[in-house]
């Protein structure tokens, strides 16, 4: 019974660590912010609403679409370029957003390259052009930046699969498509939920992309009421509001497949692929490469070309500090992160009582808050703690240590692991799917328990999930915008925050320079990493 | 590879422990970018020995953290791009009064705190911005006239959530009362050529290529634009030159309520509106300088002068959330 209690205490920990930011957040609703709502529903609560969940369907259908589409692809079958697309399909996770919005709009709008040729060569003035700027653009603009999502982890759960359940399908008569329908997708559906869920808990947190479309959303709502008109309180009501919807979506999600499981037959051999022939074979190829071309290659060669122009005054040593930080910081952000998931993941599969679901599905809603409104609940609670540490300590042993949270890469550490848990354990949890209780009890009786159970038995079965939690994770804080700037210690510089010196006053083209770097930088771990998945 | 190793060394460190602080460095925490304030700090640490060491990001952020660090906070100044966000750092008694001769001799009553608590250090005008391709500047007159139904469809304007378009409807509201200023910025709406634009630049760009004829705009980003593209068809519109003036609005600063080093703290404010500071804070980013005794960059004054509108910028903070939801109500997005 030690042990397990050990893994509860363990998740129950962890649990009230990550959502105390949240419910700094929720308690916004002690305090009355009648004005504001009554403003907003009698302006422009209804269309917020109307705009969130228009993107969040659209995105959410879209990215699922492509992202499982294209995993299919690359997972189960084999045309020219396979290789080479299953990692880089990856790669529009790179580009943050927001800037990836400022490409789009730069490069399509009525002050783009792409009209003024047209206008040059038409001589007219062409208004009649659909705007860039409108939903059908946001929704185009989000779903390249975040279908990778559910991409990843699609492809991963099509690899892992095995042939026993395919060719059991076959027997019974499926074609490979009906096997696809009714076989593989069902059986990757932990998979996907996840990505899509990632997805989803973006699409509501999102605020730099739907400001660059003006596309105005709950988050922008969110940031009205409190850049605007000075009311954080209505701010984290509606920030509260967002969290409880997703919270919603993914348990109901959870309990319709509560009595699913989705592991295979014991580990049979990966399947053969499936050698698409004639024109198929050209179709996956166009397929792949627009997607590709559309989310990575054509804004990273404008972002180069403005980058390019200002590389000569800003390119300096301070780059190599930004970079380094970066990656030293994602870096251990991923270690992390994969760390607490596979606590969390193992404490979960012990105990599968409500209490513990619940407390798993807490500790990862920080991804759904918008990034400004999290940091401020995170920070919060460091000065909070950090007001009270320092008398614990002269209490306790006598010590007087000065501010330990504010201002040292430890917090920041923290505040990341609040923010993306959600991010590294959906794959990782995936991954665990995988391991029959069956194999525990084969290994048990092989005498492989406790850690030499975990360590020659789960971990190379994990691996896959290790590596696309960590990838994701190690992007998604190289990205990561508001809570970098709200805990960094003094003069740690990141290229995130350099993007956000430069737009801050609108210098998007200067801003590439930083973002191209960022790209750059996130490609090498990228491609380390997937090969380790493959 | 030295320099690396280094790097890499102070991360560890970094790890466990805040970097140490002296006691008369001076902390600012600012929402005016890193490469504007850079060059300001590292002049005042070589004529004082002072270092001076500061966190950027955004404003609501930025007021946030003073107020959760309390007591405890290791920042001594505030330092923002508009006044409303002063004004209401002020209101979360964020700041502190200061009393200083120099700072009240040095900068116009209109531009800074009536108790003290901030200070403008530099000016940003929010003028018009027309295409002189299609445009007469007769034609023009004032921001009230942009609402005329002559502007129909010629019109183009920055996203209302921007501060700077929340600080001039709010100037606005000051002068003429909500009624009056609700009409005339449901007039601009009706003008609009193009949904609104998330930056003053992109939307100065549409005017230019002929998307639409006229517009409002920060006057430092129509000189940045002119000076990567001199060949644009734009031109700045001083308006309102026989009524209240032009719009105009400060890059401002405050010492905090629990300023560690508040003598520090003021001496650098005071340092910051002095003649030389002001021209290194002004010209950095084009804005004009606070204090009337020094003259703009040159390409800034090659725009000619203009009278301001003399209201005290406080104003823009009381009225602002009024001018958001004004202009929620009038459907300027």
């Amino acid at each position: 019974m030690s042990a397990v209690t050990g893994w509860r205490v363990a998740l129950f920990t962890i649990a009230v660590l990550a959502t105390a930011p949240l419910a700094v957040i929720f308690a916004s609703f002690l305090t009355p912010a009648d004005d504001v709502w009554r403003h907003f529903a009698s302006t422009i609560l209804s269309g917020l609403i109307f705009n969130t969940v228009v993107l969040a369907v659209a995105v959410g259908a879209a990215s699922a679409m492509i992202g499982v589409g294209l995993a299919w692809l690359v997972a189960v079958c084999e045309f020219p370029g396979r290789r080479l697309f299953s990692w880089a399909l990856i790669l529009p996770l790179a580009i943050p957003a927001y800037v990836f919005a400022f490409v789009v709009v730069g490069l399509f709008d009525f002050t783009g390259p792409l009209q003024t040729w047209l206008r040059g060569i038409t001589g007219s003035n062409l208004t009649w052009l659909p705007e860039v700027r409108s939903r059908g653009g946001i929704i185009i603009v989000m779903t390249l930046a975040l279908y990778p999502y559910v991409y990843l982890l699609a492809r991963n759960a099509f690899r892992t699969q095995g042939k026993r359940m395919l060719e059991a399908g076959r027997i019974l008569g499926l074609s490979s498509l009906g096997a696809f329908i009714h076989v593989a997708l069902p059986m990757a559906r932990p998979w996907i939920a996840a990505g899509m869920s990632l997805v989803l808990m973006e699409t509501l947190a999102d605020f730099g992309a739907v400001s660059v479309f003006n596309y105005d959303t709950l988050t922008i709502g969110i940031y009205k009421a409190w850049y605007g008109m000075f009311s954080l309180t209505a701010a984290s009501q509606i920030a509260s509001i967002l969290v409880l919807v997703a919270l919603v979506v993914l348990l109901l999600e959870q309990y319709t497949r509560s009595r699913m499981r989705f592991s295979g037959p014991g580990a049979s051999g990966e399947a053969p692929r499936i050698v698409l022939a004639g024109w198929h074979r050209w179709v996956a190829v166009a397929t792949c490469t627009a997607v590709l071309s559309a989310g990575f290659i054509i804004p990273v060669i404008q972002l180069a070309v403005w980058a390019a122009q200002v590389a000569g005054e800003d390119l300096d040593a301070r780059y190599l500090s930004y970079l380094w930080r970066t990656l030293f910081l994602a870096g251990l952000a991923a270690t992390a992160i994969c760390a607490v998931s596979l606590l969390l993941g193992y404490a979960t599969r012990k105990h599968s009582d409500l209490a513990s679901r619940l407390a798993l599905r807490f500790s990862t809603l920080g991804y759904a808050v918008p990034g400004a409104v999290l940091a401020v609940g995170i920070f919060i609670c460091f000065a909070w703690m950090d007001a009270r540490i320092p008398d614990w300590l002269r209490a306790m042993a006598g010590l007087s240590p000065g501010a330990l949270l504010q201002g040292s890469v430890m917090a920041m550490l923290c505040a990341y692991v609040i923010r993306f848990l959600a991010v590294g354990f959906g794959p990782i949890e995936g991954a665990l799917h995988r391991i029959t209780h069956s194999v525990d009890e084969a290994s048990v009786l092989l005498g492989q328990a406790g850690w030499r159970l975990l360590a020659r038995v789960h971990l190379p079965m994990l691996r896959r999930g290790l590596a696309a939690g960590a990838i994701l994770v190690f992007i998604d804080v190289m990205k990561e915008m508001p809570i970098t700037l709200m805990t960094r210690p003094f003069g740690w510089d990141t290229l995130a925050v350099r993007i956000f010196e430069l737009t801050s006053e609108g210098q998007w083209e200067r801003a590439a320079l930083p973002a191209v770097v960022l790209v750059i930088a996130g490609i090498v771990p990228l491609v380390q990493l997937t090969s380790a998945s493959e | 590879m030295q320099a690396f190793r280094n790097l890499v060394l102070a991360s560890l460190v970094a790890l466990f422990s805040a970097p140490p602080a002296l006691a008369q460095d001076v902390v600012v925490y600012s929402a005016r970018i890193e490469q504007l304030i850079r060059p300001l700090f590292e002049a005042y640490t070589e004529e004082t020995g002072i270092r001076v060491r500061f966190i950027t990001d955004r404003e609501g952020p930025l007021m946030e953290r003073l107020r959760a660090e309390g007591e405890n906070t290791r920042a001594d100044i505030l330092l923002t791009v508009d006044a409303g966000n002063l004004w209401q750092a002020t209101e979360m008694q964020l700041l502190q009064p200061v009393e200083s001769d120099t700072l009240q001799r040095n900068i116009p009553s209109h531009l800074r705190d009536p108790e003290g608590h901030w200070f403008g250090l530099s000016v940003r005008a929010r003028t018009i911005v027309y295409n002189t391709d299609r445009v007469e500047a007769s034609d023009l007159t004032t921001y009230e006239d942009l609402a005329n139904a002559k502007w129909k469809g010629r019109l183009c304007l920055r996203t209302s959530k921007k501060v700077y378009n929340q600080s001039l409807v709010a100037m606005m509201i000051a002068e003429h009362g909500e009624a009056r200023t609700e009409e005339i910025v449901r007039g601009w709406v009706k003008n609009l050529a193009t949904p609104v634009y998330p930056d003053d630049t992109k939307m100065m760009e549409a005017i230019a290529a002929g998307r639409c004829d006229v517009g409002i705009a920060n006057t430092y980003y129509f000189g940045r634009l002119k000076q990567r593209s001199p060949d644009l068809p734009l031109a700045l519109f001083w308006p309102n030159q026989s009524g209240t003036g032009v719009h105009v609005n400060v890059s401002g600063a405050g010492v905090t309520r629990y300023a560690g080093n508040r003598d520090g703290a003021i001496r650098l404010l005071e340092w910051l509106s002095s003649p030389k500071a002001q021209n290194l804070f002004a010209d950095a980013n084009l804005e004009y300088p606070v204090n009337p005794a020094v003259e703009p960059d040159p390409l800034v004054a090659s725009w000619g002068s203009f009278k301001q509108n003399r209201i005290n910028v406080a104003k823009a903070g009381e009225l602002q959330t009024a001018a958001v939801m004004l202009m929620d109500r009038a459907g300027y997005r």
